[in-house]
């Protein structure tokens, strides 16, 4: 069974009055078939957390580890993370100009998969998958996020998660812009690879309004740079209720 | 994506700007609405075939101000001299077609365009001898016409003329290689109804410098596609340039350039629509990598009082690759009648940038791979636009050398 193990891990970021720590101690275990939510309120280093598992170059790795199924993720670079197991769903899609979504997902199933999918059976996947999503076809032939809506990117990214089927999923703040139809159509979306429980899902958010339609195994309130609680759903709904004033007093970062 | 769009709704905005372009670029566009052109009135001397006629360009002027004129080892100056071992030119041509070598004095030279800057004056004044290149009326070629151009290390003038007869059909490749200092002009001559598709292909080596105007002189009726394709040498400069001599002409106007470490590709074209109901379509994409490589392009279009029922549309992408190139883009569309069924263009300056990289990546694409993927695909409709099966692949495998070079 799958299982990313992060331990005490520390992250700075280049600022300009010299190195500044966002990350200062985390410690998760996410193990295939469960749902984390990591809450927190903004500049809390919740997409911080997201990006260093992913490998995002800005993010500078101070201490700790982070292993999937005890190989260690940290000495991997973001393509190999990628091959191992970890996705990505990233709160703001990159374009990518010339390079049309079929290519890239063809691309992309390849190198994962470690052989280009049968052409016929691949074909029919992607549209089937697109169709769940409420995707035109006409989607396959524009170029990767390229004048996309926010909605549209958000559903390209869990369209790629259903097809890529990681180990890992790490859904930064997939909700944030989407109404309430697109939140819904994303949800599915998550949770139709949730229910193959092949996959251990960490789920980043600011509001609990996802939680109604992505149900988590385990709550956590992230703050100032490392987790300050953690429990069940019910941790939500006092979220919902509380908000994150207890959490930040005296230590906000912007 | 910094762009400029413009439809004819917005045609009376003077300005039009994008947004932010990668460092070191610029992508200033604009629509003029004037009585006078002002595309031939701020060039620095009005064109002549004389050499004389141009003063000897010090760096400022408008036609010259993106030009690193002490890198044209003297075209400009009157300092470059031809010598015997400038460039060799080989000529393969199918059945019916005639190809002479001709005289200054020969009546059919300069008839599709007069030298509009000092070096393609100075090609015109120098050359001794010029290519003529006949596709009689009503013929219709199966095979290309090529045209070898090899560079032996010296200087050379030139001068060709492609001429198509009525109804006649064509392609022509015209390939450069090797190292020269070149200067020259070439005329593409369509009677009425004829189709011509010239693909110019510069692939140079490191240090040619290559000047060249191409004038194309478009019959009533007649098509002209042209595709730029530049990847060598140490400066290259084309103007490509089209007027129109009847109604109902159209000029595709294609090109492709892949711009590395310390090499300037300047592409400067011109559509004037002098007459109605002629449409023309640009499209110029380019690549560039490493320190100093520098494109430019610029756009010039001009929709006469006269040529109404005018349908134009031009547009120039560039993908930057690395840090350290620079792009200059400015696409200039002047309209002197409102009379026209489109006129538009756009302008866009991309980079290549680590965010990109890195969401290619996430998706396990491996660095070497998302580089190429974005290439291939940024260039993928003009290559499909050559049409000729060993210049595409040529083509291809070159740009796959050149992002070889670059994960190096």
């Amino acid at each position: 069974m799958a299982t990313l193990e992060i331990h005490d891990l520390h992250v700075s970021v280049e600022a300009e009055a010299g190195p500044r720590e966002i990350l200062k101690g985390v410690d998760l275990t996410v193990k295939q078939g469960e749902t984390h939510a990591i809450m927190g309120p903004n500049g809390s280093g919740k997409s911080t957390l997201a990006y260093s598992l992913a490998g995002h170059p800005k993010y500078t790795i101070t201490g700790g580890a982070v292993t999937l199924d005890g190989e260690d993720v940290l000495e991997m670079s973001v393509d190999e993370r990628a091959r191992a197991g970890v996705f990505l769903a990233m709160q703001y899609p990159v374009e990518v100009p010339g390079v049309s979504v079929s290519n890239f997902l063809r691309t992309s199933a390849t190198a994962i998969r470690g052989e280009a999918p049968k052409l016929r059976t691949w074909v029919k996947e992607v549209k089937e998958t697109m169709q769940r999503l409420h995707m035109d076809p006409s989607f396959a032939e524009r170029n990767v996020n390229e004048g996309f809506s926010g909605g549209e990117k958000k559903r390209h990214e869990i369209l790629q998660l259903e097809l890529l089927k990681p180990k890992i999923a790490i859904l930064d703040e997939t909700d944030s812009g989407l109404d309430v139809d697109a939140l819904r159509i994303v949800s599915e979306g998550v949770n139709r690879v949730r229910e193959t429980g092949e996959v251990g899902t960490l789920l980043i958010t600011h509001y609990t309004r996802i939680l109604r339609y992505i149900k988590p195994d385990f709550v956590h309130v992230f703050a100032n740079g490392r987790i300050a609680e953690s429990g069940g759903p019910e941790l939500a709904d006092k979220l919902e209720a509380e908000g994150y004033e207890a959490y930040v007093k005296g230590g906000v970062s912007a | 994506m910094a762009e400029a769009q413009n439809s004819p709704e917005d045609l009376r905005r003077t300005t039009v700007q994008g947004g932010p372009p990668p460092a070191g670029s610029t992508t200033a566009g604009s629509i003029a609405v004037a009585a006078e052109s002002t595309v031939a009135t701020r060039m620095s001397a009005p064109p002549s075939f004389d050499v004389a006629d141009f003063p000897v360009p010090h760096g400022r002027e408008e036609e010259w101000r993106f030009t690193p004129l002490e890198r044209l080892r003297g075209l400009h100056d009157g300092t470059a001299v031809a010598n015997g071992a400038g460039v060799k030119v080989a000529f393969d041509a199918p059945d019916g077609v005639t190809v002479e070598a001709v005289g200054r004095d020969d009546e059919r030279l300069g008839t599709a365009g007069t030298p509009v800057d000092r070096v393609a004056a100075q090609a015109y004044s120098s050359f001794e001898q010029a290519s003529v290149v006949t596709v009689p009326k009503e013929a219709v070629l199966t095979e290309p016409i090529r045209i070898a151009v090899h560079g032996e290390g010296g200087t050379a003038f030139a001068h060709q003329v492609i001429e198509l007869g009525a109804f006649a059909e064509a392609v022509v490749v015209i390939d450069h290689t090797g190292d020269a200092v070149l200067a020259a002009n070439v005329d593409f001559v369509l009677g009425d109804g004829a189709k011509l598709t010239v693909v110019t292909v510069q692939d140079w080596d490191d240090k040619a410098v290559h000047c060249s105007q191409h004038n194309a002189l478009i019959g009533r009726d007649a098509s002209f596609k042209s595709v730029v394709v530049t990847f060598g040498g140490d400066l290259v400069r084309l103007h490509p340039r089209v007027a129109y001599q009847g109604t109902g002409g159209e000029a595709e106007l294609f090109g492709l350039y892949f711009t590395d470490r310390g090499q300037h590709h300047e592409h400067r074209l011109f559509v004037d629509h002098n007459t109605q109901h002629c449409k023309s379509n640009a499209v110029y994409k380019g690549a560039l990598q490493g320190d100093d490589a520098h494109a430019v392009w610029i756009g010039d279009v001009l929709i006469q009082a006269a040529a109404e029922g005018t349908d134009t549309y031009e547009m120039n992408r560039n993908l930057v690759l690395t840090d350290g190139a620079r792009v200059d883009s400015v696409p200039n569309l002047e309209i002197e009648t409102g009379e026209i069924v489109g006129a538009g263009h756009a302008s866009a300056t991309g980079r290549f940038d680590d965010e990109q990289l890195f969401y290619l990546m996430a998706r396990g694409i491996p660095e070497h791979e998302a580089r190429r993927l974005v290439v291939r695909g940024f260039f993928a409709e003009l290559v499909q636009q050559i049409g000729i099966d060993d210049v595409e692949a040529r083509l291809i495998a070159k740009i796959e050398e050149e992002l070889e070079a670059s994960v190096a």
